[in-house]
This record gives C-alpha cells, sequence and structure tokens, in this order.
C-alpha cells in the first residue's frame, strides 16, 4: 500500500515540474470554458438587416424599429427596389433582408392580412433559422401590442425563404469549412512536422554540412505537401458535389486560385512553426494548439463570427482560414464572382508573401 | 606539409558550461587525428565548429584554408561529416541513402566507387535494407561510405564507433587507415583510450580543454612515473591497502590488476610486495608494466571528474 | 551455495531459440561478467534471471527461487540497473532514493539515515535535494548502482552500466563494484567493453544463444592465446552464425 502511495506521490512531482503540462492541464480548460461559455456561441446578435419597405407607414416603421432596438438585430441598410436584394447579399452579406408589401398598414386595418417577407442567407441553416425565428418573434411581438388596440382579428403573414441553400442543407456550410481545416492541416502540420523530423534524427545536421543550399532543403519539403494538397482540393470539390450535392455554383477557376494561395499560405505556416520547433512532438504541438483550434472556433466554420467578442473577431481576422473559408462559401454555394472576394485574396496575398519572408529569414543556416 | 585544420584560442560556452576552453591546434594534410576523452569533455561542440554548424565564442578556425565563419560554403562542399548518432535516413534503403548523398554532393557512385568499395563490397548484400533495419556495425558503416563517396578532403568523424560491437569496431579502424593512403585528413573523436594508438597523434581533452596533444608513442614515453600491476586474490581489499602505502603515486583498478604508480624511482617493487604479504594477500604477482594511453589520460586528468 | 544456478535454460520466439540451453552457476559475492555481441541473446537470458520473462523449457534458481513459479519474489530479492533507464531525471536524488526504498520495502524509519550514509559513500552528500538531471553522468551511475543495492540484495544484475563515461569514472563505478562483492553481493553484469570482463572473477561469452567459453580472464585468455579479452572474443565471434549484418 505504501508503494501505491510513493508512485501516487511521484507522478504529482513529475506533472508539477513540467510547465507544459501543468498549462495544459490547468490553463485549457479553463481557456475552453470561457471560449465556449461567453465567446462562441450559435445565437445571433447584432445581425445586419436590410429592409425593402414598399409601404413606409406607421406599421412597417414601428416593426422595424423594434427589430432595430432587439439586441439581436441591426437594421442598417434600406434598399429600393428588389433588384438590389441580390447586390445586397453579395457585397454585404446581411443576416436578414425584410421585404414589406405594399399598403402594409392599410392590408392589416381593411383585409386583415399583411405580408412580410423574410430572405436569409441560407448557406449556414441554423444561423438562418435562428435568425428567422428571433424575426418572427419580434414582428408577432408587434402584432400583440396590435392586438391590444385593435380587436379586429388580424393576422401578419411572414414567409421566410432562405436563399442559396434551399433544402438547408448542413454540408452547404460545412464544407468551405472542412476544405479550410484540411489545407491547413496537411500544409501547416506535416510540412513543420517533417523539417522538425529532420532535426531530431540528426540528418539535417549531415543536410546542412553540404553543397545543398539551405534554401533547396525547405523546397525539397514543400514541393510534395503541395502537391498532395492539390490532390487533397480535387479530392474534396468532387466528393462534395458528386457526394454531399454540394453545389459549386460560381467559377471552378476562381475557386482553385483562392485555394492556391491559401495552399501557399499554409506551407509557409508549417514552415514557420518548423524553425521554432526542434523535435516533431513540439511541432505537432504548436500545429494543433496554434492552428487547428483558431481554425475550428474562430473561423466561422462553425460559430458565426458576427457573435464573438470584438478581441476575438480581431483575433479571427487574423487567421487565414477565417478569408479563404469566407470565400469558398461566396463562390461555391452563393455563386459570386471574382470582384465579390477581393478583399479575401488581397488578404491571403499579403499574408502569403509576409509569412513566406518570415520563414526564409527564420530558417537557421547553423545549428542555433 | 600543408595544414588542412588550423584552430587558435576556440572558446564556446552554453549557458553556465565552458563547453571549449582555449583550444589550439593543427592537424596536417593526410593525417589521422584523434581527439580522446569522455563524454561531455566537449568534442562534438569542437565538431561542429569547425564543419560550420556552431559558431565559436570566441578565436579562429580554418579549415583547407576556408575561415569556418565566412567561408562555410566552401568548406561544406569539401568535407564529410559522421555526427554522434546514426544520421542517415532510417526510411531509405542502404542504396538509397548512398544514391542521395552522393547525388546531394553532385557526384555519381561511380565517380567515387575505389574509396568506398572495401566498405560497400560488406553492405552489398543488403543492399535493398532499410537503414533502420541494420546493426550498428553495418550502419556506421554506411554512414562513413555516405561521407566518402563525394572525396572529401577532410573527414570529421564524431565517435564513429560509440555502441558498435568490438569486430566491428576493429574493422572500422582498419578502414580508416587505409583511407589514409588516399590522402584523406581524418579528425576522429573516441572516448576509446586503445583507439588512440591507431592515430597518427592524439589530443586528450577532458572538460573542454586540451590536456595534451602528441603522437600516442611520445605521449607514453612522457608518462614519468615507474608504472607496476598488481593482482592478488582479494582485489578489494588490495586496492585499500595499495593505496595506503607510503611510496605510491596513484592506484586505479585496471580489470584484473591495479595499476600502481610510484612517487618516484627509488621505491622498488620488492618494498611494496613485502607490505602487502604483510597485510596478508595471497596469490600476488606484481609486474612493471609501461604506461598505456588510459594511464596517462588519468594521470593527466588528476582522477576526479568536477561538477 | 551459488546464488544463480541454471540448467539447459531455453527461450524460443517461434522457431527462433534465443537461448540455447545454457547452464551455468555463479557463487556468492563472485563479480560475473555475462558478454556477447549484440543478438547473442544476453539480455534475454537475464531477463529469465531477473523474473521478467518466462522460460521456455529448462531450469533456474536464482537467490534460491524457481524462475519459473517465484518471479515476484525473486523481482523483491534482486537489484537491477540499466544504461537506459536509472533515475527519474526531474526527481532530487533524494527523492530517488526514497521511491525505490519504498517500492523495495525497506522501513521508513531506516530510509532517511541510510540515504544519508549512502551519499556520504559516494562523497556527494550536498547534492542530496539536486534534480538528478543537473548531475554529471558518472555521478548518476554511480548513484544508480548504490541506490539498486539499497535494499541489500543477494544479488545485483547490472546491464551495460557504464556507456559513455569517462576512464576515471568508470575505474570509481568499479571499485563500488569491487566493495559490494566485497560485502556478499554478487555482481552479474553484462558489458560490450571487453577490457572490463577483466574486472570479473569469471566471464561467460554467449555466441549464437550458446554459452562458448565460462572462465577466468586469465585462463581464458591463455586457453585462446591472445593477450587481451578483445582478441578471445574476436576468435569466438568468428565463429557466430547469427551475423551482426
Amino acid at each position: 500500500m505504501k508503494q501505491f502511495f510513493i508512485f501516487v506521490k511521484k507522478e504529482f512531482y513529475h506533472i508539477f515540474r513540467d510547465t507544459w503540462t501543468m498549462i495544459i492541464l490547468l490553463l485549457l480548460p479553463i481557456l475552453l470554458l470561457v471560449l465556449f461559455g461567453y465567446a462562441l456561441s450559435t445565437e445571433v446578435r447584432n445581425t445586419e438587416v436590410a429592409v425593402l419597405d414598399h409601404s413606409k407607414d406607421a406599421a412597417t416603421e414601428r416593426i422595424i424599429s423594434l427589430l432595430d432596438m432587439s439586441d439581436y438585430f441591426d437594421v442598417i441598410y434600406f434598399l429600393d427596389s428588389p433588384e438590389e436584394i441580390h447586390q445586397i447579399f453579395s457585397n454585404e452579406s446581411p443576416g436578414l433582408v425584410i421585404v414589406f408589401s405594399e399598403d402594409f398598414y392599410d392590408n392589416i386595418v381593411h383585409t386583415g392580412e399583411a405580408a412580410i417577407q423574410l430572405l436569409l442567407d441560407g448557406t449556414d441553416p441554423n444561423t438562418a433559422v435562428n435568425i428567422s425565428n428571433y424575426a418572427t418573434t419580434i414582428i408577432m411581438g408587434y402584432q400583440q401590442e396590435l392586438l391590444e388596440i385593435f380587436s379586429a382579428p388580424f393576422q401578419i403573414k411572414i414567409t421566410p425563404r432562405f436563399l442559396y441553400n434551399p433544402e438547408m442543407r448542413s454540408s452547404y456550410n460545412f464544407v468551405p469549412g472542412v476544405m479550410g481545416m484540411i489545407l491547413m492541416l496537411v500544409c501547416a502540420m506535416m510540412t513543420s512536422v517533417s523539417i522538425a523530423r529532420e532535426k531530431e534524427t540528426g540528418t539535417m545536421e549531415i543536410l546542412l554540412v553540404s553543397p545543398m543550399k539551405p534554401l533547396m532543403i525547405i523546397f525539397s519539403k514543400v514541393v510534395p505537401y503541395f502537391f498532395l494538397s492539390c490532390i487533397n482540393l480535387v479530392t474534396i470539390l468532387l466528393l462534395a458535389v458528386f457526394l454531399l450535392d454540394v453545389p459549386i455554383v460560381g467559377s471552378l477557376v476562381t475557386l482553385i486560385v483562392i485555394s492556391l494561395i491559401y495552399i501557399f499560405v499554409s506551407l509557409a505556416l508549417g514552415l514557420l512553426i518548423s524553425s521554432v520547433a526542434s523535435t516533431q512532438i513540439v511541432a505537432l504541438l504548436i500545429s494543433g494548439m496554434a492552428l487547428m483550434m483558431p481554425v475550428m472556433y474562430l473561423s466561422g466554420m462553425m460559430f458565426p463570427i458576427e457573435n464573438m467578442p470584438v478581441f476575438l473577431q480581431f483575433v479571427s481576422n487574423l487567421i487565414p482560414a477565417t478569408w479563404y473559408i469566407s470565400a469558398a462559401k461566396k463562390i461555391m454555394i452563393k455563386g459570386l464572382g471574382f470582384s465579390s472576394i477581393i478583399r479575401e485574396t488581397i488578404v491571403l496575398s499579403i499574408m502569403a508573401v509576409v509569412l513566406i519572408s518570415i520563414s526564409f529569414k527564420k530558417f537557421k543556416i547553423r545549428l542555433e | 606539409m600543408n595544414k588542412i585544420i588550423q584552430v587558435q584560442n576556440l572558446y564556446r560556452t552554453y549557458g553556465k558550461v565552458q563547453a571549449l576552453s582555449n583550444i589550439s591546434f593543427d592537424v596536417e594534410e593526410g593525417e589521422i587525428f584523434g581527439i580522446i576523452g569522455p563524454d561531455g569533455a566537449g568534442k562534438t561542440t569542437l565538431f561542429r565548429i569547425l564543419t560550420t554548424l556552431l559558431l565559436a565564442d570566441s578565436g579562429s578556425a580554418f579549415v583547407d584554408n576556408c575561415d569556418v565563419v565566412k567561408k562555410y560554403r566552401d568548406i561544406r562542399k569539401r568535407v564529410g561529416y559522421m555526427p554522434g548518432k546514426f544520421s542517415l535516413y532510417q526510411d531509405l534503403s542502404v542504396e538509397e541513402n548512398l544514391q542521395f548523398f552522393a547525388t546531394v554532393f553532385n557526384t555519381t557512385i561511380e565517380e567515387n566507387y575505389h574509396l568506398v568499395r572495401d566498405i560497400y563490397v560488406q553492405l552489398e548484400p543488403f543492399k535493398k535494407r532499410k537503414a533502420g533495419a541494420l546493426s550498428g556495425g553495418m550502419k556506421q558503416k554506411l554512414a562513413l561510405c555516405c561521407a566518402l563517396i563525394h572525396k572529401p578532403r577532410v573527414l570529421f568523424l564524431d565517435e564513429p564507433t560509440t555502441g558498435v560491437d568490438p569486430v566491428s569496431r576493429k574493422e572500422f579502424w582498419e578502414m580508416l587507415g587505409k583511407l589514409k593512403t588516399e590522402g584523406i585528413s581524418i579528425l576522429v573523436s573516441t572516448p576509446y583510450m586503445d583507439e588512440a594508438g591507431r592515430c597518427d597523434r592524439i589530443a586528450l581533452i577532458q572538460n573542454g580543454a586540451f590536456l595534451k596533444i602528441e603522437t600516442p608513442d611520445k605521449i607514453k614515453k612522457d608518462f614519468a612515473l615507474p608504472l607496476c600491476a598488481v593482482h592478488g586474490k582479494s582485489m578489494f581489499a588490495l586496492l585499500k591497502d595499495l593505496r595506503e602505502f607510503d611510496g605510491i603515486y596513484s592506484c586505479f583498478p585496471f580489470g584484473d590488476t591495479h595499476h600502481v604508480a610510484f612517487k618516484d624511482e627509488s621505491v622498488s617493487i620488492e618494498e611494496l610486495r613485502s607490505y602487502l604479504e604483510k597485510k596478508g594477500h595471497d596469490d600476488l604477482i606484481l609486474n612493471t608494466i609501461g604506461a598505456g594511453i588510459e594511464d596517462c589520460f588519468m594521470n593527466l586528468a588528476d582522477g576526479e571528474v568536477s561538477l | 551455495m551459488s546464488v544463480v544456478q541454471t540448467e539447459q535454460l531455453t527461450k524460443k520466439f517461434g522457431h527462433f531459440t534465443a537461448v540455447d540451453h545454457i547452464s551455468f552457476e555463479v557463487g556468492k559475492g563472485e563479480i560475473f561478467g555475462f558478454l556477447g555481441a549484440n543478438g547473442a541473446g544476453k539480455t534475454t537470458a537475464m531477463r529469465m534471471l531477473c523474473g521478467l520473462s518466462k522460460p521456455t523449457s529448462g531450469k533456474g534458481i536464482v537467490s534460491g527461487y524457481d524462475i519459473h513459479k517465484d518471479t515476484e519474489k525473486i523481482k523483491r530479492n534482486i537489484g537491477y540497473m540499466s544504461q537506459k533507464f536509472s533515475l527519474y531525471e526531474d526527481l532530487t536524488v533524494r527523492e530517488n532514493i526514497r521511491l525505490y526504498a519504498g517500492i523495495y520495502g525497506i522501513k521508513e524509519k531506516e530510509i532517511a539515515p541510510g540515504t544519508d550514509l549512502l551519499l556520504e559513500e559516494l562523497g556527494f552528500l550536498k547534492e542530496k535535494n539536486t534534480l538528478v538531471k543537473s548531475l554529471p553522468l558518472g555521478w548518476k551511475q554511480k548513484l544508480s548502482f548504490s541506490v539498486a543495492i539499497f535494499h541489500n540484495p543477494g544479488i545485483v544484475f547490472l546491464d551495460e552500466p557504464t556507456g559513455g563515461v569517462d576512464p576515471s569514472t568508470r575505474r570509481q563505478f568499479w571499485e563500488l563494484i569491487y566493495k559490494a562483492a566485497d560485502q556478499g553481493i554478487t555482481v552479474f553484469v553484462t558489458t560490450h567493453y571487453m577490457d572490463e570482463a577483466e574486472y570479473c572473477n569469471r566471464v561467460s561469452i554467449m555466441v549464437d544463444g550458446r554459452i562458448e567459453a565460462l572462465d577466468s580472464p586469465a585462463n581464458l585468455r591463455k586457453n585462446y592465446e591472445c593477450d587481451s579479452m578483445d582478441g578471445v572474443f574476436h576468435q569466438l565471434a568468428r565463429k557466430a552464425k547469427r551475423q551482426a549484418d
């Protein structure tokens, strides 16, 4: 029995004396809890709303102000014609476009029926349904208000329409997310582990003491993973289209170009990680903690970015996957053209150039 | 004779440890120069500085007339390097490893095959086997081939025979002897004192400093004290009693005998024998012996390893 | 009274016979060297003697216990030290001793004074609370050995204990072995440093799973007409069919 306790005591010593284990054991749960409990949620807040108001009367004004006053919505855009609807979805990505029929108030009073159409971005079905429900609740609240003044029965008919994803398939949302994750995984993690392995086994020493320029060594590492990523890209797209029925509504060429830029960014990240990691385990851990987790939680893949606290939104914008997933969704699901992803393209290109330059600079021609 | 390696006043620290302390020496072209000393003495640090993998804190070093700091690229083209642990690709075959290194050095296996032939014939039956599946001795032979395949001017071998069985060790050193005839200079480090005798000149190193640089024969000749090997029935008790004897400078166990160094010529073996017999020791055998490299090392190193 | 006794001890792995009918005896207080090339079977044989592996056939008695039936008793009555692992690097000297003493069931009140005594003899009492990873290699090995015999076992098994240390530390280590043997602890050591074979009272050399030679170093050198154990080993190894490839 005594032996058992002495072993337990020893195990405690091992844990306390290893900083990294302590950090993971104690800090990580706190971090995750705060993240999930506070920062990440599937709730919808501050959704941007665009209004197409054919009536512009007291009723519609009241509904609009009720929406705006709630935490969930920010009424920002006011459209003048139905043609602008498609444009606003391409350029600004509001969560909701609300369309009021003509003579709204008059219809309520006289015919007992008025119509509101809710147009929602169906790319992320869960969020869209939530938005639709919140909007409906608020409109029902108005209906209740009115009922207390009015005794005659009436009904506001609310029709939600989910654009881009009429069948509300969740795969539409997660396929671009998975693409972002897998390409990052293959390129960054595998590249960094491969270079770290050379350092760990000692073969890097021999390679350095040879005529080979260190830059060649890097390139030779990067090339196979580049090819693998391209194959992965093709495979995912084929599966998505043929197995999951996810459409590529927009231009395939544009999609491939932005994917290639993203692959470069990921490879550069892998190189950067390998220059600080001296063993494979460290490379793996850094790739996991510093890359995978943020990609999964903060890139908008699972949790809407709009709902995150400002600080996390800022962090989210630093993650290459965020921009890539946003661009991929626009091209694949919304069928938008290159003009809609100019911002993403520029950001990713800058990231690629900056990261590649830093990795080259940091690559050590000596052992320390 | 051209000096293929020139080192002057090299210093290097790692944190609080002084890894190298005022190291200076030269290696002549075509020499086998041995650096003999235990683990942690600084051998690997010295090798890494000379192969341009580390920078010294101060001092200068030239390999084949190239400065290790400024002309590192030139050095890297002309040297062969075998670092301490086996550092080839475990998941590539013998053949693939050799092919890889030949190509990396802009040559082909055929071009310099004559250099590695004697070694490679032993590996040839296993040429398709993955390097990771070879025995320790075979791995070292393969590593040597890969370091030689581009006909380097200098070979840096850092503890090439550590962990290898004695038979392979012997064969390895025979191969090194043959390389000398090709004009390749060799700087080799080893903790095995018996291998020191196979070098042209050796430097004894401990705690980052050279104790002595000489030919092995001269080091042995320079050992000033009379040396005697003592064997008895109970070796442990013998050790205690020997150390208490007045005329003794040092006494160390050396396997089946204890090596005893007398303070000077005045002490005689007969004195020692009668002292021991009085102490009750049986089966005594005492012989005068010449000093071996290990005796010299012990003497120079003061016998105590400090923290 | 022999501390180790084996009779036709054999270990097979499928069709491969790692240890082939070996028989030998080791007496109390003897320093016994167990030599052989890598793959010759010495590690496998030693594991059977330590109670870590069950023999395929043959008999063996260690410290009076049967290696088939009483493996747990054997483990409690022997000491063990290997090059690959000995002490926990992130525990202090004192904590390591405490740990092993506890495992071997030494009484609580004997541990602290025993620790001080041990460290004083080794000459590093002031490093009692130093983390083992800060000690030089030679000190670690000496400490490992002392910890291995802390509980006064009848026999201690040393598996390649002196890799990589400088000659003087290696000597100090062997002096510790001498002292232990003098106190009646049998020392069973495997090594590939042939010159260390010279420290042993008797030496056995295994080739292809069989014991090809067993005698004192002096006799072996005479019989094989070599002036060193290296030469003896070389001659025997030549016969090996289990080619080290």
